[in-house]
């Protein structure tokens, strides 16, 4: 059956069972958003701004293993896009995005809407395409979600010219796909393997160190059943965090620059560590030179790029975390060798020493809200079980460290981007998902205002997202380092002229609600909770001064923190 | 280190720019960078000579495989290869004296001079890279008028080959 390419394209969106695009209309994809008003299977969700489109997309994403689909016109639309589609790729979140363009034969002539979104893109995507026949259209979407979901996950663009989605071809979708230039390894080579196993057992100060790779690989149980087998500690990077359930005993909490004190001694002093799914950001070793001095290592990712990029390793494994930690459980299981009971005794006994510190201790006050206070109460007040979306700054630092999360896709940040303006959207995402579920956006007074547009968006859809807005007045992380690292010039951290949040909620037609004082913020968290249908704006006027610690400044090893 | 880098990949428009887009986002050096369709018109070859450190050189070659469009990668300089450029040069030639010196030079080096003119030559030269410089050096650099160079090709010795 002849179809046309718009046609085509909600057809094999069908085929691949998305449940929701998010898009936004334009010349370039009319006759694509024509093709959709006359079907029932996709649902389209209209955002207000296209970088809101792409983090919903991700949020959805990240919170079900599935792939987000977006749809924005050539242009504007697409360049809008780019912030989100580099977001997922910095965390390798499986988007399909797909961008209106010019008429095939006007690329390159400068006309109304034209950007070579190929060109603009290529830097942040996994890969992408521009489709110049009608007849290569379903091949093609067939192989961006391949790619997307595969190996190491990520965006994938496809640039459409109108003219395509207008000309007609023979529809069939293709069953499977072939191509061989891209075969991502799954299984890990059995003799690193063995050799890792081998080191693993013989350590006595071991350290497990996992990243976004568990969660994105759904090996969460796995990992679970490794560590908890071995009897050794873990701690998780931001994006790995839900990968193991952060109430556990054996669980040191988070690593890196606003890490806790144990899990960055741990790492420092460890003997054997195993990077699982983890890539060695920056933000997480603190001074390469300085980093893990004693320790051999073992380092498992799906990506070989990610492997000696920053820390030169011992056993290098590439392979998918799942499969490759299925098969060391089997090893384990089968060894005559088993953990040292005394070494591991002591590891521990000097690991509650440090634990001791209590280094994410704060002052409350009967007066004043601290904002770790606030989420402590969401953490309590939702069972833990709460989606938490965060944007960028000390409150995505004080989500991570007070929201304990026991299960993996609930914790949703932009982390290798560090995307302020993420949290709304990708909020937004999540609660399509999970309409039945509980879905925080904990946020800043900077951060939320960029994408401040998507309640819009919320209140069409009836979203009943609760905004945690943690406002101390200032941009708090770039004040807080301007207090340590810049004498107090507080260059443009100040933000003067703050909108009223509660009117501007209610203007977009939601619930507002301030909150000033300490003893206010349980009952106002309850309270919003027990509104499930609709989206509740909370405004906290929270200590202005507060800083994220620990902390590890520039230049420093992980056994150098700075402690409250 | 001096590597010879050897890719094969889809012949697809913007396969070039992706690995070029590689380098410059990752600051990644290119001394030079050449490229073909192979007897199989669905594939570029593609022969990229690169310095760094052996850290670097991994990276390169890894980032490489994980391009989309990339099929094989193969550091020539691993093995035994053969590396040859090819250049065209515009000299001056005026007067007899000159005429003959260029010529003789030339043959020394094993070029041909392919265009004449009455006061200048156009010779063909190719050869390992260093060849050419040395050919170049071994010139009056006021009596170069134009040169272009391709860039390296390099395939390995032997049975060794880089096919899908
Ligand atoms: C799009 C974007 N622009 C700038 C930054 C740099 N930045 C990081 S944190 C931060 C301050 C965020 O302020 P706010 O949202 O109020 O959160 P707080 O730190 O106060 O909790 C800024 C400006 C960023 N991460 N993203």
């Amino acid at each position: 059956m002849e179809l046309t390419g718009a046609e085509i394209f909600v057809r094999c969106l069908k085929e691949e069972g998305v449940e929701y695009l998010f898009g936004y209309p334009g010349g370039a994809v009319l006759h694509t958003y024509d093709a959709l008003f006359q079907q029932q299977d996709v649902q389209h969700i209209l955002v207000r701004h296209e970088q809101g489109a792409t983090h919903a997309a991700d949020g959805y994403a990240r919170s079900t293993g599935k792939p987000g689909v977006v749809l924005v016109t050539s242009g504007p639309g697409a360049t809008n896009a780019v912030t989100g589609i580099a977001t997922a790729y910095m965390d390798s979140i499986p988007l399909v995005v797909f961008t209106g363009q010019v008429f095939t034969s006007l690329i390159g002539n400068d006309a109304f809407q034209e950007v070579d979104s190929v060109g603009i893109t290529r830097p942040c995507v996994k890969h992408n395409f521009l489709v110049g026949d009608v007849k290569d259209l379903a091949a093609t979407i067939k192989q961006a979600f391949y790619i997307a979901t595969s190996g190491r996950p990520g965006p994938v663009v496809i640039d459409l010219p109108k003219d395509v989605t207008a000309a007609k071809a023979l529809y069939a979708y293709p069953e499977t796909v072939q191509l061989r230039s891209y075969n991502p390894v799954v299984k890990g080579h059995a003799g690193q393997i063995k050799k890792a196993v081998k080191l693993m057992l013989s350590a006595t100060r071991p350290m497990v160190y996992t990243g976004g790779g568990v969660v994105l690989d759904n090996a969460a149980a796995t990992l679970t059943e490794f560590v908890q087998t071995l009897g050794y500690p873990v701690t998780n990077t931001l994006m790995g965090l839900g990968g193991y359930p952060a109430t556990d005993r054996q669980f040191l909490g988070m690593l890196g620059m606003h890490g806790t004190y144990e899990a960055n001694m741990a790492m420092h002093h460890c003997d054997v560590l195993v990077a699982i799914g983890a890539r060695f950001d920056d933000r997480v070793t603190g001074a390469i030179e300085k980093f893990c001095p004693t320790a051999k290592i073992v380092h498992i990712d799906i990506d070989p790029t990610s492997i000696a990029k920053n820390i030169k390793v011992d056993i290098p494994i590439v392979g998918g975390v799942n499969s490759v930690l299925r098969s060391m459980l089997k090893l384990i299981a089968d060894s005559d060798i088993t953990p040292d009971k005394e070494a591991l005794g002591s590891w521990w006994k000097q690991i509650s020493e440090w634990r001791q510190q209590d280094c994410l201790k704060f002052e409350s006050s009967a007066d004043v809200i601290k904002p770790q206070q606030v989420v402590q109460a969401l953490y309590e007040i939702t069972g833990g079980d709460a989606y938490v979306t965060t944007d960028v700054g000390q409150h995505q630092m004080w989500a991570a460290q007070f929201y304990k999360f026991d299960q993996p896709r609930r914790w949703i940040t932009s982390g290798g981007l560090g995307t302020m303006g993420f949290g709304l959207p990708a909020a937004m995402g999540v609660q399509l998902a999970h309409p039945a579920e509980t879905v925080a956006c904990i946020t800043g007074d900077g951060s939320i205002q960029m994408c401040l547009q998507e309640l819009s968006t919320c209140l069409q859809y009836r979203l009943p997202i609760k905004v945690i807005n943690l406002n101390n007045g200032y941009l708090g992380m770039v004040r807080q380092w301007q207090e340590i690292f810049y004498q107090g010039r507080y260059a443009m951290s100040y933000m003067d002229a703050l909108p009223d949040f509660v009117k501007l909620a209610e203007g977009y037609g939601h619930v507002g609600m301030r909150i000033e004082k300490s003893g206010d913020v349980e009952g106002a968290l309850k309270e919003a909770m027990a509104m499930k249908e609709r989206l509740v704006f909370l405004d906290f006027k929270t200590d202005a001064t507060e800083n994220v610690y620990p902390m590890i400044p520039a230049g420093a090893g992980l056994n150098e923190m700075m402690l409250v | 280190m001096r590597r010879i880098i050897s890719i094969l990949m889809e012949n697809e428009a913007g396969a070039l720019s992706r690995v070029a887009g590689l380098f410059s986002a990752r600051a990644y050096n290119i001394e030079s960078l050449t490229v073909a369709p192979t007897e199989d018109a669905s594939l570029s070859r593609m022969t990229l000579v690169t310095r760094g450190t052996d850290d670097i050189i991994e990276q390169i070659l890894k980032q490489l495989n994980k391009l989309v469009d990339v099929v094989k990668v193969l550091d020539l300089t691993e093995g035994a290869h053969i590396e040859r450029e090819l250049m065209l040069i515009k000299v001056a030639a005026v007067g007899n004296e000159m005429r003959t010196e260029v010529k003789r030079l030339c043959d020394i080096f094993r070029g041909r001079i392919i265009d004449v003119t009455e006061c200048s030559y156009t010779i063909e030269l190719t050869g390992a890279g260093s060849k050419l410089d040395a050919f170049i050096d071994s010139l009056d650099e006021s009596t170069i008028l134009e040169t272009v160079r391709s860039g390296v090709s390099g395939i390995a010795r032997g049975d060794k080959r880089l096919h899908v």
